[in-house]
């Protein structure tokens, strides 16, 4: 029996535990931030006592920003026993599970995902650390207060579940947890089930896991690629004879096409600039952006765009920018064979050394100094509630020859804008994600061949802007089990095999007797010993000697009492055959009787009746021990003994 | 009125002789062909050059065709004993076989040789069922094919008819129809029609009728197997005999037909109701080519209904092309017309439908053809929706394309359905019913569907009557022209169809006077416009420069469209293309900014003055371009837009067209594209002509006199021009070139020139300068260009005594210099080595030739 706990209703930023034999294994730890558009931008902020405050005629908590955690009160968490992350987007929870669950198990992820995580984090907690605010909001969250309030407050749900930033102990703490694995490794857990992790294709050192034991395997899928960006090539034929396929973080702007975005993209970048206005691109510090330098490095050229600066400020930007160029093995192959050349795989090594990106911490110091107009800044958080970005709005929202791009995915433009509104910079939205669309999902499948597919509810129905567009859901048979939020599933697969060793020993004292053609029987008497989930049969211990004074005598050792077995039978009884050889022991007055299930064959003589039925034969007879041996020596002629 | 025959017969007659002159069987030819022969026969040869062996099959064809006597054969007995020593060979190659088929086909076309061939007994030989046919060789494909070849080439005439029919010969080729080889096939029918048509043509005592048809022999074989064919049960028959009446129909327009077919009607007729043999894709082609026919179409009779019922029986899709070949029909009755129109429309009408409420809209058609399950069934199919709608936009676009149509669409419903089509396929159209929310999904980024809906937008946009819908349409194409999910192709129809479009916006506004929404959407164009010449895919910056210049071409007369244009980023963006690493893109932008110069500097009334249009600068940046782009598209972009300028008169007054002129062909001389120095040519054409008819033709030339010549000279202004803008040594040079196109235009432009110097009458005269100062000069130039492009230098600094400058020896030079013979000499095409009969004997003899050397070598 394997049960699913749903722990986040965010199809992208999963949070799943699967209960596979005696294993309680969590499946990614995403956070979802899109709570904290309900926050003012940090700082916009002034000091007050109102926790909440209107902007443009929109309602906003002032407040630091609070993010909604996975479920935990579905189950235990102290009892998850590993944590298998699957890329850097997915484990921005990590910290709240690990520090204030008693969680006690192991955390598995690859090391860029480790790494880029960390940066991740980091520039998390160091964006919101740095806006110290006196205040934390708490008394709109009554719900008997947010009742009242305006939307989308009103419905913002499980509010209370929502809580402050984590801090860089914390942080450290969490990432201590994890043991990094590289992809294909087999990893034990438990001697009851193997997990693999599989190169998905989506981010340096991403992954979708396998999760088997000997008769069942159940893959991972989330967020994984087709396309040709710059990760390893996503692993599919590994993902093959799955039982069940659990299927997340599918792209979430199916209609966009990433080619399209990129070409949206530097159009508008390009025209903008031209026209002396500045660009601002609000982004993670990773991911995505290394693709869009690929792009401009081969763009600013012809589009003559050579001499405007461009500007990469976040606290981790260096050591992103770095550490993409050091992680070569987990890169696709064509970036990893300029590695041998040697030549950095990235190309924004060169647009670094030609001075063309420079990198800042923040906007305080060098930057300031540097700061060239027009120019493009890549900075985050792509929520604009935090971190440098909210400093660009602020500077360059009133002009019309400004741009702001938003190419990450994960939070609605509009309610990322609301607070700056009435705004005069012109705003593009080319959402990037090259997770797979629903055409990919469907050719997957179709390769793959799942038993059953596991899915969040939100991909069994068309998108609900765009309900006629009944493309956009994912289509198989059979139709996938779907999933919501705190709920918990059945997976429809039963267990039926365990595998089990034989010692040698033991194997060598069988004797296997053909039975069929191809098929060979025989009978093992053995005593099977389970030990971390391991089942072996060992050769029975020796009659037990008779005790040499009963005082010794005592409950030894476990071993259990062996009886000496009877032999096995098996074969038919051919009826006419079986009446010829009764005639040839001199049983003269045969009778055969066709019944629903066999024959009985009479002796009138000897009144003794012969029941010959397909699983049992029964000779009754009347007080008449020697007739009864007879006859059964004369069944047992019939049958193989083993 | 006068009577053309004997004119015509004249002129017919000189062709004869012309033709047997020039292919006639000269002694040489009669000297050299034993040995041909021999050669060809000749078992050791290898393969013979198939080329040499079919120009030979055509120098017969020619020998023939004009010559039915039976001398040729008698003159010439190596041709009979060719043919006997290739049947006498146990294993002869298939190509000689093949050939030696054919010849006999072709010696036997006329009467008299077919019987001097009878009586050596080679006809049956060759063509009987002991010949080839029967031997292991007949496996080859080349081998039947001569052999139908070599019977149709003989089948002019009735002994050569009832030879083959007596022969069984007829077996042969009906088997042949279904030959594996499609070549063979088709011919096989080829000559079976060829047969009826000759079996009735030259045997029929009385005219045929239905009711009494008393069939010839030999066409009573050929009918007899058609009918027995269409019954058989097998597809491939039946499909052959329909194959062979399609062409029959096709190429014979006697009455005889309809007797022929008033025997099969029903049969055919059966094929479309009872589908027991599935031969109904043939039907459409049958139905048309005798349509095409006046002996069908014109008939009351019953092949109207006939048609009528094809169109409700066969497929949408196979009744698509009968439908469209129907309409294009002049005569034809207008109810079967307006039923091809329906079967054409239904799967618009059903995409129609598909897309909107019940009753919305009335839908295209009133009622259908056929079952409307059928279509629709066809459209919800993932595998044949798309080919459908691919299909039935085809045969709207080759219906818009006719100037004149028989029937009038119901456009207004055609462009609202093709506009569902296209916001099906970028899945922006929710669709109310099921079946449009199947073929929507289907249709989602169908770039196939999206491409050919665009084109039929595009056609649509010369029909009147979609006005009111015209708001609508540019909604679609806007959303197709903005989403960056447009592919590159498909965005390049849109830019085709919104051109057309926003020509005919503008004339629907100049009669309605709502220039509000023309400004509205040339504003959202131009804003879209800017995007896409930044794109960093260079195929969508090319597509948006070429249609910003086929924008400027059609509007650029209109203030709106003009103020639009000038009023947005798109000129500066252009301009900055003209540095695109893209060469296509450079080259395109080089002919946008020159077509922009149009409404920018050139035009009377410039709206916008200023340093934002700096004309001095923009010319500039082009003759760098010209001079130094490393890619030959750019700089042919920049010379054909200066000459453009040239031509509209923007180049301004003389003097400055003079330096302009003169400055572009002295960077072009040099260029290493011929299409540059060829578009430099041009340029100096256009400015020879309007110099000329500027200045007036040069006075005096009527002066009889080599003096009055020289007299002349200063007061010709126009030749004082040219000297100085040092057009001449150009012109001379490019005489030279090595490639002819350059020479050629050259030469006709100089030409011209001696034709504006010099009237005729003088040109004698004046031709005659042996002892004038600069004769010697000329004298050299005369001999380089005798050399042609084999010419290796060719100074024009005057250091050959020379002076391109001087008026007086240019004016001499075009006197003396035969320029009609280098005219000739470059006009000849470059295969004018002799192509004599005699010479291809030659040449097989040569090849036999170092076999013949190569035997005396071994002894």
């Amino acid at each position: 029996m394997k049960l699913r706990y749903c722990l986040s209703g965010h199809p992208t930023l999963p949070c799943n535990v699967l209960k596979f034999k005696s294993t309680t294994i969590m499946l990614d730890c995403g956070l979802d931030m899109t709570s904290t558009l309900n926050f003012l931008p940090m700082p916009l902020s002034v000091p007050s006592w109102a926790e909440l405050k209107e902007c443009s005629g929109h309602v906003f908590v002032d407040s630091v920003p609070e993010f909604c955690l996975p479920e935990t009160e579905l189950l235990d968490l102290s009892t998850v026993d590993v944590i298998l992350i699957s890329n850097y987007h997915c484990m921005m929870a990590l910290p709240y599970i690990t520090e204030y669950t008693g969680f006690t198990g192991t955390v598995y992820a690859t090391e860029p995902t480790v790494q880029i995580g960390r940066l991740l984090m980091e520039e998390l907690v160091n964006s919101i650390e740095r806006v110290p605010k006196a205040q934390s909001a708490s008394m709109w969250k009554n719900k008997e207060v947010q009742r009242l309030l305006p939307a989308p407050l009103k419905d913002a749900v499980e509010v209370s579940m929502w809580r402050k930033c984590y801090t860089m102990p914390e942080v450290n703490a969490a990432l201590s947890k994890i043991q990094l694995v590289g992809y294909s490794q087999k990893i034990e857990l438990f001697g009851a089930v193997q997990v693999t992790p599989l190169s998905s294709g989506y981010a340096l050192g991403s992954s979708n896991w396998i999760i088997q034991s000997h008769y069942e395997k159940v893959s991972y899928v989330s967020g994984s690629s087709l396309l040709t960006t710059h990760p390893q090539p996503m692993d599919q034929a590994s993902l093959k004879n799955s039982d069940v396929l659990i299927l997340t973080g599918l792209t979430q702007i199916p209609t966009a096409n990433p080619d399209g975005m990129v070409g949206e993209f530097c159009s508008n970048l390009a025209m903008t600039v031209r026209n002396g206005g500045n660009v601002l691109v609000p982004c993670y510090p990773s991911g995505v952006i290394y693709d869009l330098l690929e792009c401009l490095y081969q763009y600013i050229d012809s589009a003559g765009l050579s001499n405007v600066p461009f500007y990469f400020i976040s606290p981790v930007a260096n050591s992103s920018l770095e550490f993409s160029q050091i992680f070569a093995e987990w890169l696709c192959h064509n970036k990893q064979t300029k590695v041998y050349l040697p030549e950095p795989p990235f190309p924004h090594a060169e647009l670094i050394q030609t001075n063309k990106l420079k990198h800042y911490p923040s906007i305080h110091g060098d930057f300031s100094n540097d700061f060239k107009q027009p120019c493009v800044v890549f900075t985050g958080h792509p929520s604009l509630r935090f971190g440098d970005v909210v400093h660009f709005m602020e500077l360059w929202g009133k002009s019309s020859l400004n741009t702001v791009i938003f190419t990450e995915p994960d939070f609605s433009y509009l309610d990322a804008l609301a607070p700056y509104q009435p705004l005069a910079m012109k705003c593009v939205y080319c959402p990037i994600d090259t997770r797979l669309n629903f055409i990919q999902v469907s050719k997957l499948l179709k390769e793959v061949q799942p038993l059953h597919v596991v899915c969040p509810e939100q991909y069994t129905q068309p998108p609900p802007t765009q309900s006629h567009r009944t493309d956009l859901m994912i289509d198989c048979q059979p139709p996938p089990m779907s999933y919501r939020r705190a709920e918990v599933l059945t997976l429809p697969y039963k267990r039926r095999y365990e595998k089990i060793e034989i010692m040698p020993e033991l194997a060598d004292s069988l004797v296997p007797l053909e039975i069929k053609p191809g098929i060979s029987l025989a009978t093992v008497s053995a005593v099977l010993h389970t030990k971390d989930n391991k089942h072996v049969l060992q050769l029975p211990p020796k009659p037990p000697q008779p005790p040499a004074s009963k005082k010794r005598k005592r409950v030894s050792d476990d071993v259990p009492e062996c009886k000496p077995l009877k032999p096995l039978l098996s074969g038919s009884i051919p009826v006419d055959q079986f009446v010829q050889t009764l005639e040839k022991h001199g049983f003269s007055d045969v009778k055969v009787e066709d019944t629903a299930k066999g024959h009985i064959v009479l002796l009138q003589e000897a009144e003794t009746l012969i029941q010959i039925e397909e699983d049992s034969t029964h000779i009754i007879c009347d007080n008449d021990e020697p007739l009864r041996v007879k006859l059964r020596d004369l069944v047992l002629k019939f049958l193989q003994k083993f | 009125m006068s009577d053309p025959g004997p004119a015509l017969s004249a002129q017919k007659s000189w062709f004869i002789a012309r033709a047997r002159h020039r292919f006639a069987m000269t002694r040489e030819c009669a000297l050299l062909l034993p040995r041909v022969c021999a050669a060809l026969a000749d078992p050791r040869q290898p393969g013979s050059d198939d080329t040499c062996l079919e120009k030979l099959l055509d120098w017969f064809r020619t020998l023939t065709e004009f010559d039915p006597a039976v001398k040729l054969v008698q003159d010439n007995p190596c041709l009979t004993e060719f043919i006997t020593s290739v049947l006498a060979l146990p294993e002869p190659s298939p190509s000689i076989l093949s050939f030696t088929l054919r010849l006999a086909g072709i010696l036997a076309a006329s009467e008299s040789r077919f019987q001097h061939l009878q009586q050596e007994k080679l006809l049956v030989r060759l063509f009987g069922g002991d010949g080839p046919l029967s031997s292991a060789v007949w496996e080859d494909a080349s081998v039947r094919s001569g052999w139908v070849e070599g019977v149709h080439s003989m089948m002019h005439h009735q002994p050569a008819l009832h030879f083959l029919c007596n022969g069984g010969g007829i077996d042969v080729i009906f088997a042949l129809q279904g030959d594996p080889s499609l070549f063979v096939a088709s011919a096989a029918s080829r000559l079976l029609v060829h047969m009826l048509i000759l079996s009735v043509e030259t045997e029929t005592t009385k005219p045929l009728s239905a009711k009494d048809c008393d069939w010839p022999a030999c066409a009573q074989m050929i009918i007899k197997r058609v009918e027995d064919s269409l019954q058989s049960s097998s597809a491939s028959h039946v499909e052959q005999s329909l194959k062979l009446l399609t062409s029959l129909f096709g190429s014979c327009r006697s009455t005889w037909t309809e007797v022929l077919w008033l025997g099969i009607a029903k049969q055919i007729e059966s094929f479309l109701t009872e589908k027991t043999v599935q031969v109904q894709h043939m039907l459409a082609n049958l139905l048309l080519s005798m349509a095409w026919s006046p002996v069908f179409c014109d008939s009351e009779g019953s092949f109207w209904a006939l048609v009528t019922s094809a169109l409700e029986h066969l497929t949408p899709v196979q009744a698509g092309p009968l439908a469209v070949g129907i309409l294009r029909l002049y005569k034809c009755p207008q109810d079967v017309r307006i039923q091809a129109l329906t079967v054409l429309l239904q799967p618009m009408d059903c995409i129609l439908r598909a897309a909107s409420q019940p009753l919305e809209y009335a839908g295209l058609l009133d009622e259908s053809v056929s079952d409307p399950a059928t279509v629709e069934g066809l459209l919800s199919s993932k595998s044949s929706c798309a080919g459908l709608l691919c299909q039935t936009l085809a045969h709207l676009e080759e219906l818009l394309s006719l100037i004149h149509l028989p029937v009038d669409l119901p456009y207004a419903s055609l462009l609202r359905s093709l506009m569902t089509i296209l916001q099906f396929c970028n899945g922006f159209l929710s669709p109310a019913s099921p079946l449009g929310s199947t073929i929507s999904r289907i249709l989602i980024n169908c770039f196939r569907v999206q491409r050919s809906a665009l084109d039929v937008l595009a056609a649509l946009s010369e029909r009147k009557g979609c006005d009111t819908l015209i708001g609508s349409l540019f909604d679609v194409l806007l959303a197709y022209l903005e989403s960056p999910n447009t592919s590159p192709t498909v965005l390049k129809k849109t830019f085709q169809a919104t051109s057309k479009w926003l020509v005919r916006l503008h004339e629907l506004s100049c009669s309605n006077s709502q220039w509000q929404q023309t400004e509205k959407i040339l504003e959202d164009v131009f804003l879209v416009l800017q995007k896409r010449l930044c794109s960093p895919c260079w195929e969508v910056r090319d597509s948006s420069l070429e249609f910003l210049t086929v924008l400027i071409k059609s509007l650029r007369d209109q203030d709106e469209f003009r103020q639009s244009l000038l009023s947005s980023e798109v000129p500066r963006l252009t301009e900055n293309l003209l540095e695109d690493p893209e060469s296509y893109v450079r080259a395109s932008a080089v002919t946008a900014v020159g077509h922009l110069a149009f409404i920018t500097y050139f035009a009377p009334e410039s709206p916008v003055i200023g340093n934002q249009y700096d004309k001095e600068n923009t010319v500039a940046k082009l003759q760098e371009i010209l001079s130094t782009d490393p890619e030959g598209f750019p700089r042919r972009a920049v010379i054909t837009i200066f000459t453009k300028w040239l031509r509209q008169g923007c180049t301004g007054q003389l003097e400055d067209t003079e330096q302009f002129v003169s400055r572009v062909i002295q960077t072009v001389e040099h260029d290493l594209d011929w299409e540059v120095r060829l578009g430099g040519l041009e340029l100096v054409e256009v400015f020879c002509s309007q110099t000329i008819c500027q200045l007036g033709p040069p006075k005096c030339s009527y002066a009889p006199v080599s003096s009055a010549v020289t007299s002349s000279i200063h007061q010709n202004k126009s030749l004082q021009v040219f000297c100085r803008a040092k057009l001449f040594s150009f012109l001379f040079r490019s005489l030279c070139d090595c490639d002819k196109p350059v020479g050629q235009r050259a030469c006709d432009i100089l030409l011209a020139l001696r034709g504006s110097f010099y009237p005729i009458s003088t040109l004698k005269d004046s031709q005659e300068t042996g002892d004038s100062p600069a004769g010697s000069g000329i004298a050299w130039l005369q001999r380089t260009l005798r050399q042609g492009s084999l010419a290796q230098n060719f100074p024009t600094d005057g250091g050959n005594g020379v002076d391109f400058e001087d008026p007086e020896s240019m004016m001499l030079a075009l006197g003396t210099i035969d320029l009609e013979e280098l005219h000739d000499e470059l006009n000849k095409c470059s295969d004018h080595v002799e192509k004599s009969p005699q010479s291809l004997l030659q040449d097989i003899l040569a090849t036999v030739g170092t076999i013949e050397e190569n035997e005396a070598d071994c002894y």
